[in-house]
C-alpha cells in the first residue's frame, strides 16, 4: 500500500470515528456556518465538538506546518482529506478569513513570535478575524487610504475609518492597513497592524445591502492602542504584504462562481424545466435551453482553467496573476447565473418574503441581489482588469 | 486529464512552430490566392509535412503510422492555426481518414491509411447538403444496385473536395432525413462516373467543393462499417475533428490577438500609444481571459479523447462552441483595432478574421453545439 493509501484509510476512519452524525447534513443556511471566534455565536454541542476535533488534529488547515499547529500535510495528503471528507458531506469545521487571507500572509510574512502566537489560533478557530481594507474614500484605490497609526514609542495611536468590513460586528480581531507615512508616495507609506476589535476606541456599524443581508459594516477607530509587537512585517511595507493577501481573497471569491457560495442547490437546468416547460426531457424554451446550455459551458470552461493552474503550479510554472482571471471570469459567470436563474423563475422571483414565494425562490432573489457585490468586492471587475493589461500583457499606463 | 504539456508534447509544438515559420508563413497563402492555384495548397509542402509523419500522427503503426495521441495533432493544428497555413489535415486524415479508421475493414485500412500517412493520397467526407451542419439531416440515398449500389443526391461545403481522390459519402440506405438509423458510409473514387466535384472558392482564400452524386455506382466493397450504423462511426470521428479544429481556431485567435495587441504597443495617436487608452486595454484583456478559457477547453477535449473518456462528445461541442464564440470576438476586434488598415487587403489581420469566420461554421455553429450539449446532459 502506497503512504498516500494509507493516509487515506487513515482519515476515513478518522473522520468516521469523530465527524458527528449531524455535521454531515447539508448546510441549510448562513446560520450553520461555523467561523469560530470567542463569541461562539450559534455553536451547537456538535459544531463545537467537530471544530475541537479538526482543530486539535490541525486538519482545519491541513497544509499549515505542525509547529504552527497546522496538519503538516502535503498538497497531495490535503487533497485525500477533502476527497474523504465529501465522502461523507462532512461539512467544513471552520470557515475563516484567518485560514483563507490572514494565515497564508502570516506564513510568509509574519516573525516567527507572531506565527507561534496568531497561527494555532487561527487553526483552533479561537478568534474570528475581519479585514480592514478599503475606506470610504479609498475604494479601487485601496493605496491612497487614510486611516493614521501615529508611532507613540511602544504603541500606535490609530484614527480613522474602514468600510465593507466583513463581519466586523462579529469580528474578535481585525488585520488592518494604515497609513504610517503620509508624507511619501502613498504605497511607500502603509503597514500592516493586528488589533484586538475589543480595544477601546473601536466602534462598528453594521451596513444593509439591496440584499437585506448586513454582512459588511462601517468600522471606526477613535484613539485606538495598538502594542507595537502586533505590527507584520517592516513598518512602510504594508502594500506588499497587502497585495499579497488580495490574490488570496480573489481566488476566494472567484471560487463563488463555480457555485460554492449560492444558496439554490438545484442546477440550473432542473429550475428551468420547472419553470420554463418540459418537453420530451428538455427544457421547453429553446432560448432558455441555449442560455442555460451556455452557463453550463462557460462553467466547464472555468473549471478547465481552474484544473491546469493547479496543474502548472504543481509542474513548478510560477503562477502569474492569474488570480486575477478567476476573480473576473469567476464572479462575472456568478452574476450571470443568477441573472438567468430569476429570468427563469419570472414573476416567482420577484418576491421579498412572505407566502407566495417558496424558499428557494425566496433565496434565490436575494443571492442574485447579493451577486451585484462579487463583480465590487476584492477589487472591482475594472480593477482586475487594468490589473490584466498592465502585468500580464504590458499595456503602458 | 493533463492539461499541461509534456516535455516531449512542448517540444513536438516547438518543433512545429519552427518549421510552419519557416514554410508556411501567412504570405504563402497569399501566393496561393492570389496566383489562383489549381489545387490551393502547396503539395511539396504536404509531402514534407507526411514525412514528419503529421499525416499519420494518431494512425496505428502498422499502416504507417506514429500511434501518438491527439493531443500532439491539436498541437500541430493549433500551429498550423497560428500561420493560416493551407493544408489538407482536417478533411484527409481526421475526417475522410478517420472514418476508415474508425469503422474501416483491414483492407480498406491498408489500403486508405498507408496511402494518407505517406501523404499519396488526399481524402475528404462529403457529409453536409444544406447550409448548415446537421449530420443526421442526410437526404442523399444509396439504393442497392447490380451488385452494389447507386448513390444520388448534392453534397456541400466539402472541404478541399476539389483535390480529393477518394470520397467518404455519407448516404442513406434507409428512413428519412433527420433518422439516425439508416445512414452508411460509402468510400467513393473521385473519378467515379456520375461523381461530379465542383470547386468553391472561400472567403479565406481555401477551397471546398461541391459534390454531385448522380447515380454514383459504387461496389459492395466500398462500404464502411455496417449498412445502415454509419452515424456511430461518424460521432466520434466529428467529435475528434472538433476537438482538433477548436486548437486550429485557438492557433489562429490567439495569433490574431497577439497581432493586434502588438499594434496597440506601437499605433500612436494623440501623441502616446492607443494601447493606452483603458476603452481598448480592458477590451485586450477581455480577449485575454477569453484565450485562456478557450486554452484550456481545448487541452481538456484533446485529452479526453486520448483517455477514451465518457465524456468527450459534450466536451468537443463545449470546446467548439467556445472557439466559435472566442474567434469572433477576437477576429472582430482585432479589425477594428488595428483601424482603417484593418480593413486593407494589404494588411494580414483580415485574413485571420475571415479564416475565422469560416471555421466558426465549420462542423457546426454555436448554437449547434450548445443545443447538442444541452441533449447530451439531459436538458
Amino acid at each position: 500500500m502506497s503512504d498516500l493509501e494509507a493516509f487515506r484509510q487513515e482519515a476515513k476512519s478518522w473522520i468516521e470515528e469523530n465527524c458527528p452524525p449531524s455535521m454531515r447534513e447539508r448546510i441549510e443556511s448562513p446560520d450553520d456556518i461555523e467561523w469560530g471566534g470567542r463569541a461562539a455565536q450559534g455553536r451547537t454541542d456538535d459544531r463545537k465538538v467537530w471544530l475541537d476535533r479538526m482543530g486539535e488534529k490541525g486538519w482545519t488547515c491541513p497544509t499549515w506546518p505542525k509547529e504552527y499547529g497546522g496538519g503538516g500535510l502535503s498538497k497531495a495528503e490535503a487533497k485525500v482529506l477533502q476527497e474523504e471528507m465529501r465522502g461523507v458531506h462532512a461539512r467544513p469545521a471552520l470557515t475563516s478569513f484567518g485560514i483563507s487571507m490572514l494565515g497564508p500572509a502570516l506564513l510568509e510574512y509574519a516573525s516567527e513570535e507572531q506565527k507561534k502566537h496568531f497561527l494555532p489560533q487561527i487553526v483552533k478557530g479561537e478568534i474570528w478575524w475581519c479585514q480592514g481594507y478599503s475606506e470610504p474614500g479609498a475604494g479601487s484605490d485601496l493605496a491612497s487610504l487614510q486611516t493614521r497609526a501615529e508611532d507613540k514609542g511602544d504603541h500606535y495611536l490609530v484614527n480613522g475609518q474602514k468600510i465593507w468590513t466583513s463581519y466586523a460586528d462579529k469580528a474578535d480581531w481585525i488585520f488592518c492597513l494604515v497609513r504610517t507615512n503620509p508624507d511619501v508616495p502613498k504605497h511607500d507609506g502603509i503597514s500592516f497592524l493586528l488589533f484586538d476589535m475589543a480595544s477601546p476606541g473601536v466602534t462598528v456599524s453594521p451596513i444593509q445591502l439591496i440584499s437585506g443581508s448586513s454582512p459588511f459594516c462601517q468600522t471606526f477607530f477613535q484613539d485606538v492602542k495598538v502594542p507595537k509587537k502586533h505590527l507584520v512585517g517592516e513598518v512602510n511595507s504594508g502594500w506588499t504584504i497587502a497585495k499579497r493577501l488580495l490574490q488570496h481573497e480573489r481566488s476566494m471569491i472567484g471560487g463563488m462562481g463555480l457555485g460554492l457560495g449560492g444558496g439554490v442547490s438545484r442546477g440550473a437546468p432542473e429550475i428551468a424545466k420547472d419553470y420554463c416547460g418540459e418537453s420530451d426531457g428538455r427544457i421547453a424554451d429553446p432560448v432558455a435551453r441555449d442560455r442555460v446550455a451556455q452557463l453550463q459551458m462557460d462553467a466547464r470552461c472555468y473549471g478547465a482553467t481552474t484544473r491546469r493552474a493547479a496543474e502548472e503550479a504543481k509542474a513548478g510554472i510560477p503562477p502569474g496573476p492569474a488570480s486575477s482571471i478567476f476573480k473576473l471570469y469567476g464572479t462575472e459567470m456568478n452574476k450571470r447565473r443568477h441573472e438567468l436563474l430569476i429570468s427563469i423563475m419570472g414573476t416567482q422571483a420577484t418576491g421579498w418574503e412572505g407566502d407566495g414565494f417558496n424558499a428557494e425562490e425566496l433565496g434565490e432573489t436575494r443571492d442574485w441581489l447579493r451577486s451585484f457585490g462579487n463583480s465590487i468586492e476584492g477589487g472591482t471587475s475594472e480593477v482586475q482588469l487594468n490589473i490584466i493589461a498592465k502585468r500580464v500583457l504590458g499595456l503602458p499606463d | 486529464m493533463a492539461l499541461v504539456l509534456t516535455e516531449e508534447q512542448e517540444l513536438l509544438q516547438q518543433t512545429a512552430r519552427e518549421f510552419v515559420k519557416e514554410k508556411s508563413p501567412v504570405t504563402e497563402l497569399r501566393r496561393l490566392r492570389d496566383s489562383s492555384d489549381a489545387t490551393g495548397f502547396d503539395g511539396a509542402l504536404w509531402k514534407e509535412m507526411a514525412e514528419l509523419g503529421w499525416a499519420s500522427v494518431v494512425y496505428p503503426e502498422e499502416f504507417g503510422g506514429m500511434d501518438m495521441g491527439y493531443m500532439e495533432l491539436g498541437l500541430i493544428f493549433e500551429e498550423c492555426g497560428r500561420s493560416l497555413v493551407a493544408q489538407p489535415l482536417l478533411a484527409t486524415v481526421v475526417l475522410g481518414g478517420g472514418c476508415v479508421l474508425e469503422g474501416g475493414n483491414e483492407t480498406q485500412k491498408k489500403d486508405v491509411l498507408t496511402a494518407v500517412a505517406g501523404g499519396e493520397r488526399l481524402l475528404s467526407l462529403a457529409l453536409q447538403e444544406g447550409p448548415h451542419h446537421a449530420p443526421l439531416a442526410v437526404a442523399t440515398r444509396a439504393e442497392e444496385a447490380d451488385g452494389g449500389y447507386r448513390i444520388t443526391g448534392n453534397k456541400t461545403f466539402v472541404l478541399d473536395g476539389h483535390v480529393a481522390e477518394q470520397l467518404v459519402v455519407v448516404a442513406r440506405t434507409s428512413g428519412e432525413p433527420g433518422d439516425r438509423d439508416g445512414l452508411t458510409l460509402f468510400l467513393v473514387d473521385a473519378g467515379t462516373p456520375g461523381v461530379e466535384v465542383s470547386r468553391t472558392q472561400s472567403m479565406d482564400g481555401r477551397n471546398t467543393a461541391n459534390v454531385n452524386l448522380s447515380g454514383a455506382q459504387v461496389e459492395r466493397s466500398a462500404v464502411i462499417g455496417e449498412v445502415g450504423a454509419g452515424a456511430d462511426i461518424l460521432d466520434p470521428v466529428l467529435d475528434r475533428a472538433l476537438a482538433v479544429i477548436s486548437a486550429e481556431m485557438f492557433g489562429t485567435a490567439s495569433e490574431a490577438f497577439d497581432r493586434a495587441l502588438e499594434y496597440l504597443k506601437t499605433r500612436e495617436q494623440f501623441g502616446v500609444v492607443i494601447g493606452s487608452f483603458q476603452g481598448l486595454k480592458h477590451r485586450a484583456a477581455d480577449m485575454f481571459v477569453e484565450l485562456e478559457l478557450s486554452r484550456s477547453i481545448v487541452f481538456d477535449a484533446l485529452s479526453a479523447v486520448d483517455a477514451g473518456a465518457g465524456d468527450v462528445p459534450s466536451l468537443a461541442s463545449c470546446a467548439k462552441a467556445r472557439l466559435n464564440d472566442t474567434v469572433f470576438q477576437v477576429g472582430n476586434e482585432a479589425v477594428q483595432m488595428f483601424g482603417g488598415i484593418g480593413v486593407t487587403d494589404e494588411e494580414d489581420i483580415g485574413l485571420f478574421m475571415k479564416r475565422s469566420r469560416v471555421l466558426q461554421a465549420t462542423l457546426g455553429n454555436s448554437s449547434y453545439h450548445r443545443d447538442r450539449f444541452a441533449a447530451l446532459q439531459g436538458f
